[in-house]
């Protein structure tokens, strides 16, 4: 019965030629892999503003579905020998088992997607960059024990060119899975987040990269009997480096390494496209890996570190490098929640900046409720995301979207930075490094450089914080705390909110 | 295709990419994050190959398993980021 299915595209593409068989590749596929590449492109432009990414993501899926569909009908055979295909073994999967294997990957992914926590994001998308890493490197293997299927037999070996795309393709996917796995169990709370430092630890990287390095070049000298254990090496190897890269960094790194992997995941797949010679997959790859590139940039940028000095790890595990000498216990206000209700209700400007403190306490839906209370009261309220807020770029935007904050009161921060000499209230929940103004002033401090809210210019400071004890990630203390203006809220933010949203009600 | 064909697509859609992600707003970040997850499981074209064409004993199942992990990943990348796209909604009003 399906047979018939499949046949009826097939003589509408006229030659079903097979990219196997070394003969001229069909032109209509290639030309469908294109169109799936071109709808993955207005996919990410569709994110541009929120009003398009819903048509955006639409894009996605069909450019996903044009690509599946069209491998289904060139590559799937119905029995050996099909398609003039001598690759095809004995035990090649039915297109039944493919549809199997398809609805359970389906099932699974959907069903994390509806439960997973808005706050659980970071690991979500850690965990699927695991995933396509191994697909990766599952992928690779498959094309080296079977060079014939995907088409990259020269003689009786796998050329030189293929063999060097094939072993990046697997070290790339490699270090993607192996990286993520430490990137999810840092984000999930599964494994410490703070650095784990290896003595020696930059050799050792260094080492194991050149090694991988060097026997990706071997590998696509060797002979075609020798390659077997140079490409096991080189996945063995790969798997290593992507746990000795991550394991050193800490956890407020964790946006630029989340980022850094998104970019791996990318050129993963386009080393897997340049392989197989797919369009759709080298468009793709090119795209993620580029935007996994930006967003690191971005990142880095945002807390004023190099890249190099983020990989290289070991970020907040010496105490507070530059200010290292213990804090003297200084003088600061502390209010109630009923005095923070009383003002803000006075104010006609509020800004609200919130960090990975709210995400922890989940304090953004009443956050939400205290914002709608103040704007019928006549107060203008507006949230600042700084571009480092949270474990993964964008974030708290999605928590607030969460919490149904409309997003035209959501603001970055270069945006809104000028703003906060007009305003009356700044509302600081769950940041604090973010808002240290030793960023501007104190050279020696470990953030110095890193573009900070300008707090300290509104008239006044509320500052949620669980106790005075813990300083932000960075380690260092926080002027903000001390200023004559500013107003402790010491309780758990989520707490703390709900109370200020009694008292003004 | 010839390698430098394949370079030269290879090349532009970085260009492409750049030029399209500088003009995602920071806002969306998460949900380009969770789409370009989705979207770089296109390498399911990959799996599908390798289980289709298994000539030793076995290899299927590396194919089908390559099959499962990237399912997940398409399917749970757009549901979450349709998921999250759905939030970004301007109140009607208040």
């Amino acid at each position: 019965m399906h047979r018939l299915l499949l046949a009826a595209p097939f003589a509408l593409l006229a030659t079903p030629a097979h990219a196997a068989t070394g003969e001229a590749v069909n032109p209509w596929v290639a030309l469908a892999y294109l169109v799936s590449g071109v709808f993955f492109i207005l996919a990410l432009r569709g994110l541009s503003s929120p009003a398009t990414s819903r048509t955006g993501n639409r894009f996605g899926m069909i450019g996903m579905l044009i690509a599946v569909v069209t491998t289904l009908l060139t590559q799937i055979p119905q029995k050996t020998g099909d398609l003039a295909n001598s690759y095809v073994g004995p035990d090649f999967a039915s297109l039944g088992e493919i549809l199997i294997a398809i609805a359970i990957g389906a099932i699974i992914g959907v069903t994390i997607a509806r439960r997973i926590a808005m706050t659980a994001m970071p690991e979500l998308v850690a965990a699927f960059h695991s995933l396509v890493g191994l697909a990766a490197v599952l992928v690779g293997w498959a094309a080296y024990l079977n060079p014939g299927a995907f088409g990259l037999l020269v003689g009786d070996g796998i050329g030189a060119v293929s063999k060097v795309e094939m072993g990046l393709g697997i070290a790339i996917g490699a270090i993607t899975f192996s990286g993520s796995v430490i990137a999810f169990a840092k984000l999930s709370g599964r494994m410490s987040g703070s650095p784990i430092l290896l003595p020696a630890r930059h050799v050792i990287n260094l080492g194991t990269l050149a090694a991988i390095i060097v026997f990706t070049a071997l590998f696509a000298m060797a002979g075609p009997s020798e390659t077997m254990p140079l490409i096991i090496a080189l996945t063995v190897l790969a798997f290593l480096i992507g746990f000795l890269l991550i394991i050193p960094i800490g956890g407020a790194d964790m946006p630029v390494v989340v980022s850094m992997l998104n970019s791996y995941s990318g050129w993963a797949a386009a080393a897997m496209g340049f392989t197989l010679g797919n369009t759709a997959m080298i468009i793709t790859g090119a795209l993620v890996g580029s935007s996994g590139a930006i967003l690191s940039y971005i990142m880095c940028r945002a807390m004023n570190r190099s890249f190099i000095s983020v990989i290289a790890g070991g970020f907040g595990a010496e105490d507070g490098a530059g200010g290292g000498e213990a804090r003297e216990a200084r003088p600061y206000k502390q209010g109630s929640a009923d005095d923070a209700a009383f003002m803000l209700e006075q104010a006609e400007k509020v800004i609200i900046i919130p960090g990975y403190g709210m995400a922890v306490a989940q304090a953004q839906h009443a956050l939400r409720e205290m914002t709608d209370i103040l704007e019928e009261k006549g107060v203008d309220v507006k949230f600042a995301i700084h571009p480092v807020a949270g474990r993964m770029p964008g974030h708290m935007n999605v928590l607030l979207a969460e919490a149904s904050v409309d997003y035209d009161k959501v603001f970055e921060l270069e945006d809104i930075n000028s703003e906060f000499a007009q305003a009356d209230v700044a509302f600081i929940i769950g940041a604090n490094d973010v808002v240290n103004p030793a960023a501007k002033t104190d050279k020696s401090s470990p953030i110095y450089g890193m573009p900070v809210f300008d707090v300290d210019k509104a008239k006044q400071v509320f500052f949620i914080k669980r106790s005075m004890g813990g300083v932000g990630y960075a380690g260092v203390d926080n002027d903000v705390f001390y200023m004559d203006q500013t107003m402790m809220l010491l309780s758990d933010a989520k707490k703390m909110v709900e109370e200020i949203v009694k008292a003004l009600d | 295709m010839d390698f430098i064909s394949i370079l030269s697509i290879f090349v532009l859609a970085c260009f492409v990419g750049y030029y399209v992600v500088w003009s995602v707003t920071p806002a969306l970040h998460t949900p380009l994050m969770a789409v370009t997850n989705a979207i770089s499981s296109v390498i399911i074209v990959g799996a599908l190959i390798a289980a289709a064409a298994a000539n030793v004993p076995g290899a299927k199942w590396l194919g089908l398993l390559g099959i499962v992990l990237a399912s997940v990943n398409i399917f749970g990348g757009f549901a979450v980021t349709a998921r999250m796209l759905a939030m970004y909604k301007k109140k009607e009003k208040k």
